[in-house]
């Protein structure tokens, strides 16, 4: 289990080093780029804990669409002339202590109550057809709701995001 | 042997246990990644003046509990729950995402700015 081990520091050295980026960088490209990198890390956790469908899941919509939603904002949102795509930060120093506190106790409570949980041993074998009978059987209501819900943000969504939206004062103007 | 001598090498004795602990990784492993994951999270949510940077925070958050579900899905034996719950958790995410960005954009047409201390008023 040793090459387990080491694959397992190295992605959550990925995760947690371009996390840091994506929370502490000036630029904003530069922590929606490393928002990128934390995904891939993430699902190479997934990998780990043998969840295969997750983890190209996680790939697929995280990366090919809620980061590109997000750079979309990031570049809608700025003028993009002026290069100095920089940001500020507020109360940095309470934010810092109460997270360190919460980041702490969490770690704390995890570390003693499951430090020495081992891993099963279960024959590795893909998820997908499982997971598929699930959504089908036991999380059909869930599965259907999840459907509408997203046609719902869908619908909603494009409908914000249209310019050409009639206010009353500019109707008069 | 003076209380402060004992606490030290009882605290010295609970680092050697961490550090002995440390290369074989377990349950705690994962959940303590997503519990700094999360904390990461929250402090961008917290700090962050831009729209679009909190909602990157909140992508974190996302993250870190999508750990948690499939890590006690692994371990704790037996059925893929969690992982279906995760699987919804990105549904919602994509959504969240989805209308967050509309709703930013409409921010942004009417303030001309995304930060979000500018963007406290009601009025027009």
């Amino acid at each position: 289990m040793q090459l387990y081990d080491a694959l397992f520091f190295l992605f959550a050295l990925i995760t947690l080093v371009s996390a840091f980026i994506v929370v502490f960088s000036r630029s904003i490209v530069y922590a929606a780029f490393s928002l990128l990198f934390t995904f891939f890390g993430v699902a190479g956790l997934y990998v780990l804990l043998q969840a295969d469908f997750l983890a190209v899941t996680q790939v697929l919509i995280y990366v090919g669409g809620i980061l590109v939603l997000l750079l979309f904002g990031v570049m809608l949102t700025n003028r993009v002339v002026n290069v100095e795509l920089k940001t500020g930060t507020i109360h940095t120093v309470p934010a810092l202590i109460l997270v360190a506190i919460v980041a702490g106790t969490f770690a704390g409570l995890f570390y003693s109550t499951w430090k020495g949980a081992a891993a099963p041993q279960t024959d590795v074998k893909s998820t997908i057809m499982p997971i598929g009978e699930l959504l089908m059987t036991g999380y059909l209501l869930p599965f259907e709701v999840a459907s509408v819900i997203l046609l719902i943000a869908l619908i909603g969504a494009a409908t914000m995001a249209r310019r050409t939206r009639s206010h009353p004062e500019k109707a008069t103007r | 042997m003076n209380p402060s001598g004992g606490f030290f090498e009882y605290l010295l004795g609970l680092l050697k246990e961490f550090f002995a602990w440390l290369p074989h990784v377990t349950l705690a492993h994962f959940l303590i990644v997503s519990a700094i994951l999360f904390a990461l999270g929250i402090y961008g949510i917290a700090t962050r003046r831009n729209a679009i940077l909190v909602l990157m925070g909140v992508e974190l958050v996302l993250n870190s509990a999508n750990i948690n579900l499939i890590a006690f899905s692994r371990y704790g034996g037996g059925g893929l729950d969690g992982q279906v719950a995760a699987v919804f958790v990105i549904i919602l995410a994509a959504a969240e995402a989805a209308i967050a960005l509309a709703i930013v954009l409409n921010i942004y047409h009417r303030f001309q700015t995304v930060n979000v201390d500018d963007v406290s008023t009601m009025k027009e």
